[in-house]
């Protein structure tokens, strides 16, 4: 037994830099694990939804009676029977919780029943009569430009707005919609709580956001709802913003009893907000040794027909519309549109993505005008440690290893050239629709830059609490776990800092701790880790203050050689630390959006190797290498699977990820026609961290969920543009975009 | 219709009403929630059982055809006290992540390894064509059953 402190953390099975198993990863391979969609209580009823069929129509009645008719029917909820605030929103509560005067999406909610079981419901709410004027939908975000119909307008001017460079390459480009598609569908179930509250568990990212909205729509006391974590079956973003929360809670508040809701796959694709469709137009100019000169870029949006978080997505595409490059003059415009399309907010990338697409594409035709290595063109300019941001003018102060990504990406090995030794390599894959000869092999590189945590002045904070237990130690939290692992690296943290092995996470609901915020803005790691490691680190000082010791670990407390307080002991006194975790405070933008208005930063790249078949426009995604910026991996694995995973939903958005949109209405909200990567369409990756501690975040650790996904689109695509020579300034990359002249 | 049939060995009666699906009567009247559904039309996998050594949608099978037969859902795959050389190879490889997916993944890769203790990594894929993961990427579900595979898995 040594006494010192360092060797037994590096000792401690489970410390921060290990990858040791997830806790929750037997119960989910058993089938055991309980998620949303598999709550039950005693007596519970089974809710279902009423969805306009219209974008835009005046509600001129509603009958409801029909519904109660049916046997089994316990409730019919309308507009009028919101009891609270009429609307709900993330940012801006211009939702209506049911749609009473109109209707402004297809799909929005105009109705709830609950009945005594699943298919009752849905039978009933099929029965409710709703009278619709059809009006003209607003669809094309173009158009609510002009009619200054947006959520956000966003400025940025940076710089001599007189800059000229030698070099001038222009370009247009659109990105379509996205979906998130977690598998888990939105699932909740609310229980009344005998005295007019109600507990609430359901599908979320961010349950003290939802307990918020609650609130305020039921018109209750803030202690009278709690929302508990439950077990989410993936998010993405789409689980940010409430959609069956209030409802469920009418529901539960107004028969007394249970409530259960799972949405149907349509549903979920019209009830959850989407990635933004984008639509970019760019100019870069250089000079002639390729030194970024003048960035001016024009970003339009469409949010859809509710604000959600369209306000926060523009400005990010906006802030990060350079990419992570120096440029001392810049002009970005940028607007956020209100039609009765879908509403658009939070998907992985939020607003990074559509924008990095188009100026990567620039970096390479500027490149190629001026004749020159297209990775040689952007670590010239690469942005670093010290610099201003392009957009912002914020000096960055956290380490960005930008060059170095880009030098570490560049030099990792190739694969062979031969597409390999079964069909089901090639670009046709299983259909044997491709002749060899008609396969073009291309690569191509993307980088991109994202902020971590939040931006523009809001209090972004996080609260954990460490306790010890005759077990072990202890770390509650609300902070979401949506499948990247923050159970695990929350208990990394809390094992490296207390000297104890034997930790448990566990989620506790909205009346027993305070806000982590949201998991989103990969921020988690970094606000919630640094909470549970201040609130550990100072637990261990405190058991050591109080005993005069000089280590703790499992077996208790130690002075030299002697186990002062034996484990047994220690756990019977009462040890809770709870902490608060806030980042460095941010600023609003001026009115040029200048300022502060990051707390951190990011950067990845992607190397993409793609088999394209010319003929028939058929694509095959070889592999997908990657450096990526990470501060410090705290659970490598864990990281991998970020990677991975974020990569693969990239390559969907470059080549088949699309929710189709006409006038106003989806095309294809099924699992049949949005089509998802499977394991036949996945790449290969290899993964390379590039580990330079960051600022603040838990001993350097940077948030690492969202980079993948930036910029592996963009170089899917430009890859498929060196195997084909189209130009391709839209995604997803259609066959006909690559085969047709 | 009362219908009986055989869930992970044990024999059971079950009221059915049409149209509802086997995996309807699985998640709400057999207590056995660890299929999941995440399309309702066969797209995902999410719900994958063996029906009579069939792998199969239970999403698309109507729960009154199953009369007779014999299921085997996840909470079948693997006992009590030991995990399926499947499970417990995705667990070491770091292959679960939000675990939805999961299950459908557990019983088509278990059944693939019934038919073919040693298949190819082109066969791995082909057989876990019809399960869709949004969080892996599918990396170290592969890394996992490779290892299987070529018998390097612990």
């Amino acid at each position: 037994m040594t006494a010192t402190t360092s060797r037994r953390i590096v000792a401690i099975d489970g410390a921060v830099g290990q990858s040791p198993n997830r806790p929750d990863g037997i119960p989910k391979l058993r089938g055991e694990f309980e998620f949303a969609q598999d709550l039950r209580a005693e007596g519970m009823l089974w809710a279902a939804t009423v969805r306009s069929p219209h974008p835009r129509a005046r509600i001129s009645s509603i009958d409801v009676a029909p519904a109660l008719a049916v046997g089994g029917v316990h409730a019919c909820l309308t507009a009028d029977d919101v009891p609270g605030r009429a609307t709900f929103g993330l940012e801006h509560p211009d939702q209506p919780v049911l749609a009473g005067e109109e209707v402004r999406f297809w799909g929005e909610p105009v109705a709830v029943v609950a009945a005594e079981d699943e298919v009752t419901a849905r039978h009933a709410a099929g029965l409710v009569e709703v009278g619709y004027e059809i009006l003209d939908p607003l669809t094309d975000p173009a158009e609510a430009d002009r009619r200054d119909e947006v959520f956000r307008r966003m400025r940025i001017r940076r710089g001599d707005q007189t800059a000229r460079g030698a070099v001038v390459v222009e370009g247009s480009y659109q990105v379509g919609m996205q979906d998130q598609a977690p598998l888990g569908t939105e699932a909740g179930l609310a229980i009344p709580d005998g005295h007019g509250g109600v507990d609430l568990y359901a599908t979320s990212q961010f349950v003290h956001i939802d307990q918020e909205q609650v609130v305020a729509s039921l018109g209750l006391r803030p202690d009278q709802v709690r929302s508990h974590p439950t077990g989410i079956g993936g998010a993405f973003g789409a689980r940010e913003d409430v959609n069956l929360h209030i409802h469920l809670c009418m529901l539960a508040l107004h028969t007394g009893k249970p409530v259960k809701m799972v949405y149907h796959r349509s549903e979920s694709f019209a009830g959850h907000v989407h990635r933004h469709p984008a639509w970019l137009r760019y100019r870069h100019e250089a000079d002639a040794d390729g030194r970024l000169v003048r960035v001016e870029a024009e970003v339009l949006i469409d949010g859809g027909a509710y604000a959600s978080t369209t306000s926060a997505v523009l400005a990010n595409a906006c802030y990060f519309a350079v990419g992570p490059y120096r440029c001392d003059s810049v002009a970005v415009d940028g607007v956020g549109a209100r039609t009765n399309n879908p509403p658009c907010g939070a998907m992985r990338g939020f607003g990074a993505v559509q924008v990095c697409f188009a100026y990567e594409t620039q970096m390479d035709r500027l490149a190629a005008a001026l004749d020159m290595d297209p990775l040689d063109l952007r670590e010239r300019n690469a942005l670093g440690t010290g610099d201003p941001m392009p957009t912002t003018g914020q000096v960055i102060e956290t380490p960005l290893p930008t060059a170095d990504v880009i030098r570490s990406l560049r030099a990792m090995p190739l694969p062979e050239a031969d597409p390999g030794p079964h069909h089901s390599y090639l670009p046709g894959g299983s259909g044997l629709t491709t002749e060899p000869g008609q396969v073009r092999r291309g690569v191509g590189y993307a980088f991109g830059i994202k902020n971590l945590g939040f931006s523009e002045g809001s209090d972004d904070y996080a609260q954990a609490r460490v306790r010890l237990s005759g077990e072990g130690a202890v770390v509650e939290t609300a902070a979401i776990e949506v499948g990247q692992g923050l159970v695990t690296v929350l208990a990394q943290i809390a094992r490296s800092a207390l000297g104890i092995s034997r930790v448990e996470v566990v989620h506790v609901d909205t009346s027993r701790i305070d806000s982590a915020g949201s998991t989103s803005a990969s921020r988690q790691s970094q606000v919630s880790g640094g909470a549970t490691l201040e609130a550990a680190t100072r637990l261990r000082r405190r058991i050591l203050a109080r005993h005069d010791g000089d280590d703790l670990d499992d077996e208790g407390v130690w002075r030299g050689e002697s186990l002062l307080v034996p484990w047994s002991s220690l756990a019977d006194e009462d040890w809770t630390e709870t902490v608060t975790f806030r980042h460095p405070p941010t600023t609003e933008p001026d009115e040029n959006g200048q300022g502060v208005v990051h707390a951190d930063f990011a950067v990845a790249g992607h190397r993409a190797v793609v088999d394209v078949d010319v003929e028939l426009g058929l694509v095959k995604v070889i592999r997908v290498d990657t450096a990526q910026d990470v501060g410090l991996a705290l659970n490598p694995a864990s990281v991998r699977g970020q990677i991975e995973g974020g990569i693969l939903q990239g390559v969907g958005l470059a080549v088949m990820e699309e929710l189709v949109v006409k006038d106003g209405v989806m095309l294809n909200a099924t699992f049949t026609d949005y089509l998802l990567p499977t394991i036949l369409d996945a790449p290969e990756v290899e993964a390379l961290l590039i580990e330079r501690p960051g600022s603040w975040g838990p001993y350097g650790a940077k948030g690492v969920g969202e980079p993948p996904t930036i910029s592996s689109t963009a170089a899917v695509v430009a890859a498929i543009r060196a195997a084909s020579g189209k130009e391709l300034n839209r995604v997803p990359v259609r066959p006909q975009d690559i085969a047709l002249p | 219709m009362i219908v009986e049939f055989t869930v992970n060995g044990e024999q059971v009666s079950a009221r059915v009403t049409f149209p509802g699906s086997l995996l309807d009567l699985l998640r709400d009247d057999l207590g056995l929630p660890g299929s999941k559904d995440a399309c309702e039309q066969g797209e995902c996998g999410s719900c994958s059982v063996m029906l009579d050594g069939e792998l199969v949608c239970s999403c698309l099978v109507m729960a009154a055809d199953v009369a007779g037969s014999s299921v085997t859902t996840v909470e079948g795959v693997g006992s009590e006290e030991t995990l399926h050389p499947v499970q417990e190879a995705m667990h070491q490889a770091g292959a679960v992540q939000c675990g939805f997916c999961t299950p459908g993944f557990v019983v088509a890769a278990a059944d693939l390894f019934a038919r073919n203790p040693h298949p190819s990594l082109t066969e791995i894929k082909e057989a876990l064509a019809g399960n869709i993961c949004r969080c892996t990427g599918y990396g170290a579900i592969l890394r996992a059953l490779e290892r299987i595979a070529t018998g390097s898995a612990r």
